[in-house]
């Protein structure tokens, strides 16, 4: 498998590794390998929820370069947004889903001199991979977890080098002192964080307030996909239609979908080919090629990445 | 579909290398309009499209041999056109594993890859090689995997290695390149490596470019065509050995170009690599004489219009000035005025 965006996994294996935490290892239901895994990556899985189609991103836990399997964890959620309920509730061995290829918007930096990971609770998910990765390797690192103190040993069974890892818990005693940790590691190391937006916040700010360069300091970013966000409609002036542009696809898929041809390249909002007039309505621009003024202006808009702030746009197509 | 290989055709001394009819018309000639300027022509890397050059992710076609042996023959004279930075060596084995699959899942007949395990067994049948070695283990391979596996491919290789925003070219196989140096490159980033190209920059192409290149994904690979004139059917047009080659421009007759100038155009298609996270960049040359792209009647036509509306910038920056009129000369001879269709396909299909 060389080329491609979709997969069709075959769940192999549920096992729950603490009551809130279930693992989920998927096979390949199409023919041969899959794809390598990478270390950092997720995993854009489809589910059929009972009201909607639900599209979660998870890490993959795997070692990195993983062919014959890939793992992923999902904590039960109180306010699920269905998809780890469905995980919980419903997903049997043997169900087969549909996913994308593995993305990566969370990779090591391989030039560092050390890596410095905090993760609070599940956003551990990551680091499993990091330290799959790491390992053996003589690579320089310390995963900090911040976690209740019941799950401190969920995660043992992944973390090859207890003693690069030190857990963290609301404790007097146990609490991660992040200014203190960031103050003592040597130069060219690489802060990583992941995890609920408070922790991810204070490690952040600790790092800006500790004079860490911007590019030495990165934070997991999912649900920025190209694609996607909340559904809106598109009148098609010249072709007398009117579309609606669904959650999950893009204005030019949707655009296309019915049958009205825009001229387009790359499909990420870089070459300029698919630009298109705005009558009306204000647009959301993802894109990489507009200007300043030009976004500004809202008369034009890149239907590959952008979308509708106003519910409606009228495009001169 | 069987690959008649011409082993024996030259691309320095006598200059034997010469395109079959059927390999000219797969040319993938880079232009789809009557005039050229830059642009952000990058395009999903799928199967198909206006020449067969696509049909597959890597291209293999007569010339395989012979510019495998090209290759060798400029790194024996110079071993520093490979160049590979510490920290490349999981995306070297990124870059063997997906280009041994890709070349034995689409060319059988030429390529077996049989793994067991972490142990693989590489055939290659054209060039003769057996190669059993640890995926992983660099000591298994007569040198290291990226120099193994790019010596018995057409075209150059670079790896970018992302990181800070940006892309750096810390990886490379170079010996068939367009006038530019990897031992001075190396290490660059991308802003740095584009800072001759002219015009591109005021345009923001390459800021375009890069964000756009920061979100490739693994199993999406983009192309884009490139192009250049190069006299003479050679492929190491260095820095290091302008001395070899640099005249030769001075040699270009009105009874001799047709034969001796070559539109060169680079296939440069961009993978994103799994464990490393870098980006593969094989850059793929193809060359063909005006004489041999003139029997395309579409192709004389817009390669005479193109190269007479050229912004003399980048006429300068590609080392075109010195025989251009000469050039024009040539073409004018096939250019009947006829309005051209767009695009880039020959539209005929014998020549």
């Amino acid at each position: 498998m060389i080329t491609g965006d979709q997969l069709q996994l075959r769940v192999a294996a549920i096992r729950d590794i603490s009551p809130t935490l279930r693992l989920v290892r998927f096979e390949n239901a199409g023919d041969g390998p899959l794809p390598p895994s990478a270390t950092g990556a997720h995993l854009q899985v489809v589910l059929q929820g009972a009201q909607k189609e639900i599209r979660n991103a998870y890490s993959l836990i795997s070692k990195p370069g993983s062919r014959d399997a890939y793992e992923i964890i999902v904590r039960r959620v109180p306010e699920s947004r269905g998809g780890s309920a469905y995980i919980h509730e419903q997903l049997k061995t043997g169900d087969l889903l549909t996913t994308s290829w593995p993305g990566n918007l969370f990779a090591p930096q391989r030039s560092a001199r050390k890596h410095i990971m905090v993760a609070g609770g599940i956003g551990i998910t990551p680091f499993l991979s990091y330290v799959a990765d790491f390992a053996g390797k003589g690579i320089d690192y310390e995963l900090h977890l911040c976690c209740r103190e019941e799950e401190k040993d969920s995660f043992a069974p992944w973390l090859p080098e207890p003693d690069k890892v030190f857990v963290h818990w609301d404790a007097d005693g146990h609490r991660l002192d992040i200014p203190a940790l960031l103050l003592r590691q040597p130069a060219n190391s690489h802060l990583y964080v992941c995890g609920p937006d408070f922790l991810t916040n204070d490690v952040l700010e600790a790092a800006e307030t500790g004079g860490w360069p911007d590019n030495h300091v990165h934070c997991e970013r999912f649900g920025n996909a190209l694609s996607g966000g909340e559904a809106f409609r598109a009148v098609l002036q010249r072709s007398g239609k009117e579309i609606e542009v669904g959650e999950h696809e893009s204005l030019l898929e949707a655009i296309e979908r019915e049958g009205v041809e825009v001229p387009c390249l790359c499909r990420g909002g870089a070459c300029g080919v698919c630009l298109t007039s705005v009558l009306d309505g204000e647009p959301e621009h993802r894109d990489h090629y507009l200007g300043k003024a030009e976004r500004a202006g809202g008369k034009h808009i890149m239907p590959c990445v952008s979308r509708a702030k106003s519910g409606l746009l009228v495009l001169d197509l | 579909m069987t690959i008649l290989f011409k082993p024996d055709e030259t691309y320095r001394g006598d200059y034997t290398y010469r395109n079959s009819d059927a390999a000219i018309l797969r040319f993938p000639f880079p232009f789809p309009e009557d005039s050229y300027m830059y642009s952000v022509n990058i395009e999903p890397h799928v199967r198909g499209g206006f020449t067969p050059v696509y049909n597959n992710p890597i291209d293999v076609d007569e010339h395989y041999i012979a510019e495998c042996r090209d290759r060798a023959i400029t790194l024996e004279r110079d071993p520093g056109r490979y160049a590979a930075l510490p920290h490349m060596m999981t995306a070297q084995w990124d870059s063997i594993e997906l280009l041994m699959e890709c070349l034995s899942s689409d060319y059988p007949e030429l390529f077996s890859l049989h793994k067991d395990g972490d142990r693989w067994t590489w055939i290659n049948r054209p060039l003769g090689i057996e190669q059993s070695f640890t995926f992983g283990k660099e000591d298994t391979l007569p040198c290291e995997p990226f120099e193994y596996i790019t010596r018995q491919i057409q075209g150059d290789f670079a790896i970018l290695d992302q990181r800070n925003g940006s892309l750096y070219l810390d990886a490379g196989m170079v010996t068939a390149q367009a006038d530019w140096s990897l031992q001075f490159d190396v290490g660059m980033d991308f802003m740095e490596w584009h800072g001759p190209v002219p015009l591109a920059h005021q345009a923001g192409v390459f800021e375009r470019a890069l964000k756009y290149l920061l979100m490739l994904r693994q199993g999406q690979p983009m192309r884009r065509l490139n192009w250049t004139m190069t006299v003479n059917p050679r492929l190491d047009t260095s820095p290091e050995t302008y001395p070899e080659w640099g005249p030769d421009r001075t040699t270009l007759t009105l009874d001799n170009i047709g034969r001796k100038l070559h539109l060169r155009v680079e296939l440069q298609t961009l993978w994103r690599l799994p464990r490393s996270n870098a980006i593969l960049f094989p850059l793929r040359g193809y060359l063909a004489s005006l004489d041999e792209l003139v029997r395309v009647p579409k192709w004389g036509r817009r390669l005479h219009r193109v190269l007479s509306t050229l912004p003399r910038e980048l006429a300068e920056y590609k080392g075109l000035v010195r025989f251009l009129p000469t050039a024009l000369e040539y073409l004018s001879t096939y250019d009947d005025g006829a309005p051209t269709t767009s695009g880039c396909a020959a539209e005929i299909s014998s020549l």
